[in-house]
């Protein structure tokens, strides 16, 4: 079996484990088939990244030959965000077996159902090189997803849930009705097939509605601001585990599909003209820099100020993205990726707060850095790469996405940067001062530190913060390599 | 050949930070907790020893740890004026480690694993600045001295406390994120490199007016050095534990400052670059301001750390002022108050805690007649003032008249004649409380009699106090090691 014949089974197989899981009883299979399931995939594309960086691997479904039938085609960009989704997943789980048991105490079978065949919605979009095929994995994820928020154990995760929904209708309508338009103006919905055709119509107004239609669309999902509104809730309501989750994947694909469809099907030199694309980017992408970090710096509840917080870090992967070049092109890969990292450890380090305490309030967080060390260490530690300190791999991020704003001569941007950044320092450090430097007050009750189920995964996306901060090679490599695909034309056939 | 080993800087860097986990892991245990803090900062002396005793035979060393993105590495060099700075605070960490564990003891401080720790990682810290080849590295350990040295300051954890750190870090903090960071950031932009070099990387690099804007960018992003306005942090620091003032709020945390300012004078800019810039005078002005201010301010204050937190202001302006003269005597001179001022000012830093260990007075206006209770706190006391003023026999006159030299060579007159008035103003917030402990009568109904503190606190003061009278003999060795950095002296 060849590696392009493997790399279909990064999908393939949570999507086949699903079924099994729906029908496990009790609350050890689900989750151990699951893991197994997460854990191949996660091989997989790891596997495939590799080879994806060396040439562009096509497999066609069915053995029906693009662009009749589906092609999965890989390059270096999503054969990268493909590794980050599915091994978010499996470091992720290790951690969700306690949280879970805790937070979603019965029928954990359509649970983890649901979650593969979420994780394997993300793998397809991000895989698939067909226009339709995205437009469906991204309902099958998105659905999932809707589920899976509504296990929150608080009633208002069921509200979440439905305003997420009908918010990410919308966002897919918007991009089948951008496919729509690109599918009567060309004929094809294959994403490279497109990418030829579109040159001899793209000067209609059809075709730049459907790139407007694409962008809000995904935008949607994103958590773009002003189209942010369905993240904080969704986030501080869902179960621990789905939110750990979500932080470092959904986002990240939905970003992915705005890059491939703008600059892989459109071409940017067509996209970034027609549309005052880069001007809009940059507005709201400083935008929800500024209002997710002020936001994030009142929240009293510690899941909701770091969704605020990804909402601005959201918008540092959007500012390089409108800088429109491969500097700025690799920062918001490295950051898509560095993101995910530090927020998942970030999210687990509250997680782990939830399961012992059973608040995430930060009142319920005074004193516990003498009783939870370790816990609390790793949030502290994850808060200092969200802010950037060198050595970690926020600072890695941030200092390529400066040289792309230099690059440009875009000094304010910088000074802007430099700004969310000390407004970072603020919010993270209300945490660090309510754990250390408050004492416990008595009517609260006393918390141990946590079992080391929950501490290990915990600390070992910790570590990999620092190890990313320091051991550039993979990251940057990879955000580059993906730039480069994106840029250079690497769907080409 | 020298008897001490010669490790590799970076190793050199990490015996603070190996020392500090250590400590933190033996915790509550006292026993083990003080022996490995006696053991950590015995171990880096000797090992900053022996990287002096090759480095006086010409042995430069240097490494690359890391290269974190191509061209952006943590890397290592031995250089003069690093060398002189770590050797100063490996010296004083020896000696403020019986001090600290005597006064934290005394005063019944909990929570001493933290403390101890911490007081190590600001070391590791202060190494890892003094070693830095490039600016990168310097900012890291920079950022990491800053951090580190919070709890300490926090340390009582009263309301007060929480306050005055805050104040701290967040100076600190946003100084250096805000101003440092983009002023390096700028620097690599331009040049395409990070690393001291001898002359300066930026001339000819950026316009006129992109220097002058770096400068100030870099002098006010060096919050640690203390400069009006950003000095406010130093007097909030003061909250914390004597032992932190002294150790690293007068020697670690604002040599580090200085130490900063000027090594980016001499190694990024290089001083006859800095001499063209528009904005290096405004600077030396500021600068001159700044000493003149805190003097006065000093003299106001009552409560004695306060005085000498003001005082530090007042002396760390001297090396910047050395730094923005831009002559090669004055950054000497420089580099040589970092020296004096460290064992004179840690001297009265000590005999203030002494003195509240002993009596628990902390206001000048209360030490009338102390000096008969504790006469080798006060004498020493003495001695540390005669060193800050700048007078025989300590070696802080050697440092004054190299800066006076130097701003006489580079015809600033002005500038002279501020030094002269900052003296007297030194004399005028230093003396008075001598004066009062050995001249005045002890007020009615305290009783008399001989009550100094624990020597654990007495013989570290008395042994820096001793430190300084060496340097007004040695100090010919220091300023030869400093010429080092502009080749072999004319």
């Amino acid at each position: 079996m060849t590696i392009t014949e493997l790399m279909p089974f990064s999908v393939l197989v949570p999507l086949i484990a699903s079924l099994v899981c729906a029908l496990l009883p009790g609350r050890f299979w689900p989750w151990a088939v699951t893991l197994v399931a997460t854990i191949t995939s996660a091989v997989i594309a790891a596997i495939t990244l590799p080879a994806a960086a060396q040439v562009t691997l096509s497999y066609a479904f069915g053995n029906w030959p693009p662009p009749i039938g589906i092609e999965y085609r890989v390059d270096a960009a999503n054969a990268f965000v493909a590794l980050l989704v599915a091994g978010m997943a499996a470091v992720a789980l290790p951690w969700a077996k306690k949280s879970v048991d805790r937070e979603v105490p019965e029928r954990q079978g359509a649970f983890y159902a649901l979650f593969l065949l979420a994780l394997s919605g993300l793998l397809g979009i991000t895989l698939s090189g067909d226009a339709f095929n995205i437009f469906v994995f991204l309902e099958i994820s998105s659905l999932a997803t809707y589920g899976l928020i509504a296990h929150g154990s608080d009633r208002r995760a069921l509200l979440a849930s439905f305003r997420y929904l009908i918010m990410g209708t919308v966002g897919a309508t918007f991009l089948l009705i951008g496919i729509g338009f690109l599918y009567v103006m060309t004929g094809t919905l294959n994403l490279a097939d497109l990418a030829e055709r579109l040159p001899e119509v793209r000067d209609t107004s059809t075709v730049r509605a459907a790139l407007a239609f694409i962008i809000v669309g995904m935008g949607l999902k994103l958590a773009m601001l002003p189209l942010h509104l369905w993240l904080p809730n969704a986030y501080t309501y869902a179960p621990s585990f789905v939110t750990v989750f979500l932080a470092g994947t959904a986002t990240k694909v939905a970003l992915y599909v705005m890059l491939r469809f703008v600059f892989t099907v459109f071409a940017p030199d067509w996209s970034f003209v027609v549309l005052p694309l880069s001007t809009v980017l940059m507005i709201l992408a400083v935008a929800g820099m500024f209002a997710g970090s002020w936001v994030a710096m009142f929240q009293p509840n510690i899941k909701r100020m770091l969704a605020y917080s990804s909402v601005a870090q959201v918008g540092y992967m959007v500012l390089g993205v409108s800088l429109v070049s491969i500097v700025g092109l690799t920062a918001a890969f490295l950051h898509l990726f560095n993101h995910a990292l530090m927020k998942t450890a970030l999210f687990m380090a509250v997680g782990t707060v939830i399961y012992q305490v059973g608040s995430g309030h930060l009142k319920d967080f005074r004193g516990l850095g003498r009783t939870m060390p370790w816990t609390l260490t790793a949030f502290a530690l994850a808060g200092l790469s969200i802010i950037g300190v060198p050595l970690t791999a926020g600072f890695v991020s941030k200092w390529y996405l400066i040289q792309a704003a230099l690059d440009q001569g875009q000094w304010f941007l910088v000074v802007l940067i430099l700004i969310t950044s000390l407004m970072a320092i603020v919010y993270i450090w209300r945490v660090i001062e309510a754990a250390w430097f408050q004492e416990r007050p008595g009517n609260q009750p006393a918390a141990g530190e946590a079992p080391l189920a929950l501490l290990i995964p915990t600390w070992v996306l910790v570590a990999l913060n620092f190890y990313f901060g320091i051991d550039t090679r993979l990251t940057v490599g990879g955000a580059t390599a993906a730039a480069e695909a994106l840029l250079g034309g690497g769907m080409a056939p | 050949m020298s008897t001490l080993p010669q490790l590799n800087l970076f190793t050199v860097v990490l015996i603070p930070f190996i020392g500090a986990a250590l400590i933190a892991l033996a915790g509550t245990h006292r026993a083990l907790r003080e022996g490995l803090s006696w053991s950590s900062s015995i171990v880096f002396f000797l090992a900053v020893m022996g990287l002096l005793v090759a480095f006086l035979d010409g042995d430069s060393a240097s490494q690359t740890v890391w290269e974190i993105m191509p061209g952006l590495a943590i890397a290592f060099r031995l250089e003069p004026l690093g060398m002189l700075f770590a050797a100063m605070s490996s010296t004083l960490w020896v000696l403020a480690t019986p001090y600290a564990i005597g006064y934290m003891n005394a005063k019944g401080y909990s929570n001493l694993g933290r403390f101890f720790a911490c007081y190590a990682i600001a070391l590791g810290a202060a190494a890892g600045i003094a070693f830095a080849d490039n600016l990168f590295t310097l900012f890291v350990f920079y950022e990491i001295l800053s951090v580190s040295t919070y709890p300490l300051v926090a340390h009582t954890g009263d309301n007060k406390a929480k306050q005055g750190a805050r104040t701290y870090l967040a100076l600190l903090l946003a100084t250096s994120i805000g101003l440092m960071l983009p002023a390096m950031i700028w620097v690599w932009t331009a040049t395409g490199t990070l690393d001291f070099a001898d002359g300066g990387i930026l001339a000819g690099q950026v316009s006129p007016a992109a220097g002058a804007v770096l400068l100030v960018l870099f002098m006010y992003g060096t919050g640690k050095a203390a400069l009006m306005p950003f000095h406010r942090w130093l007097p909030a620091a003061m909250v914390a534990p004597t032992p932190v003032s002294a150790l690293l709020h007068a020697v670690a945390v604002v040599k580090a400052g200085v130490f900063v300012v000027l090594k980016i004078a001499i190694y990024v800019f290089g001083l006859d670059y800095l001499r063209e810039l528009a904005t290096s005078d405004v600077m030396l002005y500021i600068a001159a301001f700044t000493m003149l201010a805190a003097s006065l301010v000093a003299i106001r204050q009552d409560n004695l750390k306060a005085r000498l937190a003001y005082s530090t202001v007042s002396q760390l302006s001297y090396i910047v002022v050395g730094a923005m003269l831009a002559v090669q005597l004055s950054a000497i001179g420089g580099g040589m108050h970092m020296l004096m001022h460290g064992f004179g000012k840690i001297t009265l830093f000590f005999c203030a805690g002494a003195i509240y260990v002993a009596s628990g007075k902390t206001k000048v206006s209360e030490f009338d007649g102390l000096g008969r209770r504790m006469p080798v706190t006060f004498f020493a006391f003495f001695i540390g003032a005669l060193c800050v003023i700048g007078l025989p026999p300590t070696g802080g006159i050697w440092s004054k008249w190299h800066l006076v030299a130097g701003a006489f060579d580079a015809g600033h007159t002005a500038i002279m004649l501020a030094f002269m008035l900052s003296t007297l103003l030194n004399i005028g917030y230093l003396l008075p409380p001598v004066a009062r402990a050995f001249l005045r009568p002890l007020p009615e109904g305290e009783r008399s009699g001989f009550n100094e503190a624990p020597w654990m606190c007495v013989i570290p003061l008395a042994l820096t106090a001793l430190g300084t009278l060496v340097l007004f003999a040695m100090a010919q060795s220091a300023f030869d090691l400093l010429g080092g950095m502009f080749g072999p002296v004319a």
